[in-house]
C-alpha cells in the first residue's frame, strides 16, 4: 500500500520531470549521433562524426578557452572579496546594516539589468570609464570592442553581481565560530594575520570549498550579459559555452551540433557534481 | 575606537560605498536629463521624462504583468508538485525511492535552461511555444523544492500524524493540516528564492517567447536594452530600474528573510 501511495504522490512531479529533465538528457546524447539533416537529406545516423568535427573547430576550442579564463578571472577574486566583505561587516561598526546591504544587493538584480548598466560604463569615450580616465589625461578604450580586454571586462562585472552572494555564506560561517578562540590566540601572542591564516581559514575551509563548487558551476550557467554586451564578440572573444550553444542552435540552426557542444556541457556539470558530493561530506561538521 | 577599528571602519565604508555606486549612478542617469548622463552637477534639475519616454517605448507594464503571471503560477505549481512528492519522500519507504531521489537530484546540476536545445523541440510537439505556462512548465518539477521540503518534513514529530490520522484524517489530510502548515518558514524561504530567480531568468524565455503578450520583463528589458536599439543611456536606466523595482522594494522591506533564504538556498 506504502508503495503505491508513495509513487502516486511523486507521479506528478515525476512527470515533469522526466519531459524536461531526463529525456532530454537522453535525447541530447541520441541527437549528437545524427546529422544535421535538411529538406532534401533528412538527418541520419553518423556515429561519433559531430565529434570529430567539434575537435577541428578552433570556435569550440576558444568557447572552452574562454570559459576557463572567465572561471579562473571571476572566483578567486570573488571568493577573496566575498571573505573580506563577510570579515568586515561581521565586527560591530556603525552602518553595519547599511554596508551588508551595499554588498549584498547586486545578487538580487537580473544579469541583464546589470548588463544595462555596465554597458555604459564601459562604452567608448562616452562611457563612465573613459570620462574618468579622460580628467587625468588617459585616452578613451573600446573595452568590450577590443579582443585582449573584452573577457576582463566582462570578468569585473561578474566578481560584482557574486561576491555578496558569496559573502552571505562566510557571514554565516564565521558567526559559528566562537569569539574565544580569538581571545585565546591573543594570549598567546598571535598576531591577527597569523591567527586568520592558522586557524580561521582552516575554518573556513568548508565553506570556501563549497562556495568554489557553486562559482564554478555558475560560471559556466551564466550566459545572460552576452547577449547585451557582446554577443559573444568581438571574433568570438567573450563567448562562452552555453552561449555557443545557443547561437548554434537558434541562429546557425544546426540542432545536432548544439546537442554535440551540450554533451560536453553535461559531462563537465557531472564531473563538478561527483566532486561536489565528495565534499558534501567535509562541510557536515558546521552544519 | 582605536585608530586602527577607526580605519577599518572606514575601509569597509569605502568599499560598501564602491559597491554599490553602480546602482547609485543608474538612480542619477534616470532622474535627470540626458544631458547630465555623466556631468554630475548636484543642481542638475530632477525629472521623470526618461521614465516616461521608456513607458513610450515599449509595454513595460504588460511586460511586468506577464512577469507577475509566470512567477506567481509557477510559485503555485512548484508548491503542489514539491509538497506531494516531498511528502512521499520523507514518509513512504517505497520500493525505488532512493534511486528516485538521487535522479530528482540531477535536476539540481543540469537545470532545463542546460538543454534549450531538446526542450525546445518538447515544447514545439506540444504547442507551447511563446506561452507563458511553457515559460514556466519545464521548473514545476523542482528539484530543491522537493529537496528543501522533504527536510523539512522529515523533521515534523511522527506523533503528530498518528495523532492526526487517529483524528480520522487520510494521506492527503495529514499533508494539509500537520505537515504543511509545520512547514511554512521552509515555504517562505523556498518561495523567496523561486520568485527572485524567475523573475530574473533570462535564456529560457528567451528562446520561448516572441511576442509583447508572452515576454517577461527581462526578455523585454533585453530587447530595448540592446545597443543597436539605439535608446538613449538615461532611457535605458530609466527601464531597468522600472523592470527590477518590485523586486528590489521586497527586498529593502524584507532583507532579513531574503539573506536567509538565499543561504538556505544554497546550503543544500
Amino acid at each position: 500500500m506504502r508503495h503505491v501511495i508513495g509513487w502516486l504522490l511523486l507521479t506528478p512531479a515525476a512527470i515533469l520531470l522526466i519531459a524536461f529533465t531526463y529525456w532530454p538528457i537522453g535525447a541530447t546524447v541520441a541527437d549528437s549521433l545524427f546529422s544535421r539533416g535538411n529538406p532534401i537529406r533528412p538527418s541520419r545516423f553518423i556515429g561519433l562524426e559531430n565529434y570529430a568535427l567539434m575537435a577541428d573547430d578552433p570556435i569550440f576550442w576558444q568557447v572552452l578557452w574562454n570559459n576557463a579564463l572567465f572561471a579562473l578571472g571571476t572566483i578567486p577574486a570573488s571568493i577573496t572579496l566575498a571573505l573580506l566583505m563577510a570579515l568586515m561587516v561581521n565586527r560591530a561598526l556603525p552602518g553595519r546594516a547599511l554596508a551588508r546591504m551595499a554588498f549584498f544587493t547586486p545578487t538580487i538584480l537580473p544579469m541583464i539589468a546589470v548588463a544595462n548598466i555596465w554597458l555604459f560604463f564601459y562604452t567608448p569615450d562616452i562611457g563612465l570609464i573613459d570620462q574618468i580616465a579622460g580628467l587625468v589625461g588617459l585616452p578613451g578604450h573600446n573595452w568590450l570592442g577590443d579582443p585582449d580586454t573584452v573577457l576582463g571586462a566582462i570578468i569585473v562585472m561578474t566578481v560584482w553581481k557574486e561576491a555578496g552572494f558569496f559573502m552571505i555564506f562566510y557571514l554565516a560561517a564565521l558567526q559559528t565560530i566562537p569569539p574565544e578562540l580569538w581571545e585565546a590566540a591573543r594570549l598567546e601572542g598571535a598576531a591577527r594575520w597569523t591567527y586568520f591564516r592558522r586557524i580561521l581559514f582552516p575554518l573556513l575551509m568548508p565553506t570556501t570549498l563549497f562556495v568554489l563548487i557553486n562559482a564554478i558551476l555558475n560560471s559556466f550557467k551564466l550566459v545572460d550579459h552576452l547577449f547585451i554586451l557582446t554577443k559573444g564578440g568581438p571574433d568570438n572573444a567573450s563567448n562562452l559555452l552555453l552561449y555557443y550553444i545557443f547561437e548554434t542552435a537558434f541562429s546557425f540552426f544546426d540542432t545536432t551540433y548544439a546537442a554535440t557542444l551540450t554533451v560536453v556541457l553535461l559531462a563537465l556539470l557531472a564531473v563538478l557534481s561527483l566532486v561536489q558530493y565528495g565534499v558534501l561530506d567535509k562541510r557536515i561538521h558546521y552544519r | 575606537m582605536s585608530p586602527r577599528g577607526a580605519l577599518e571602519t572606514g575601509a569597509t565604508w569605502l568599499l560598501a560605498l564602491l559597491w554599490i555606486s553602480p546602482l547609485l549612478y543608474a538612480l542619477w542617469a534616470a532622474f535627470h536629463p540626458a544631458e547630465f548622463a555623466v556631468t554630475f552637477d548636484p543642481l542638475a534639475p530632477l525629472t521623470l521624462e526618461n521614465f516616461r519616454e521608456a513607458l513610450a517605448r515599449a509595454p513595460f507594464p504588460r511586460y511586468m504583468l506577464n512577469t507577475f503571471i509566470l512567477v506567481t503560477m509557477l510559485l503555485a505549481a512548484q508548491f503542489v508538485l514539491c509538497t506531494l512528492a516531498a511528502y512521499a519522500f520523507a514518509r513512504y519507504r517505497f520500493k525505488g525511492a532512493d534511486i528516485a531521489f538521487a535522479l530528482v537530484l540531477v535536476q539540481l546540476m543540469i537545470a532545463p535552461e542546460i538543454l534549450i536545445v531538446e526542450n525546445y523541440a518538447t515544447l514545439a510537439h506540444l504547442g507551447l511555444v511563446d506561452t507563458i505556462l511553457g515559460i514556466g512548465l519545464p521548473y514545476m518539477a523542482s528539484a530543491f523544492g522537493i529537496f528543501l521540503l522533504r527536510q523539512a518534513f522529515k523533521s515534523t514529530p511522527k506523533e503528530l500524524e498518528e495523532a492526526a490520522r487517529l483524528e480520522g484524517c487520510g494521506t492527503l489530510g495529514v499533508l494539509w493540516r500537520v505537515y504543511v502548515p509545520l512547514a511554512r518558514p521552509t515555504y517562505l524561504a523556498y518561495g523567496l528564492v523561486s520568485v527572485s530567480h524567475h523573475w530574473n531568468n533570462f535564456l529560457w524565455p528567451l528562446v520561448v517567447t516572441n511576442s509583447v503578450e508572452t515576454r517577461p520583463l527581462t526578455v523585454g528589458l533585453g530587447v530595448f536594452g540592446a545597443p543597436e536599439s539605439g535608446v538613449d543611456w538615461s532611457v535605458v536606466s530609466a527601464a531597468t530600474l522600472l523592470s527590477v523595482a518590485p523586486l528590489m522594494l521586497a527586498f529593502l522591506l524584507f532583507q532579513r528573510q531574503f539573506v536567509q533564504s538565499f543561504m538556505r538556498a544554497g546550503i543544500r
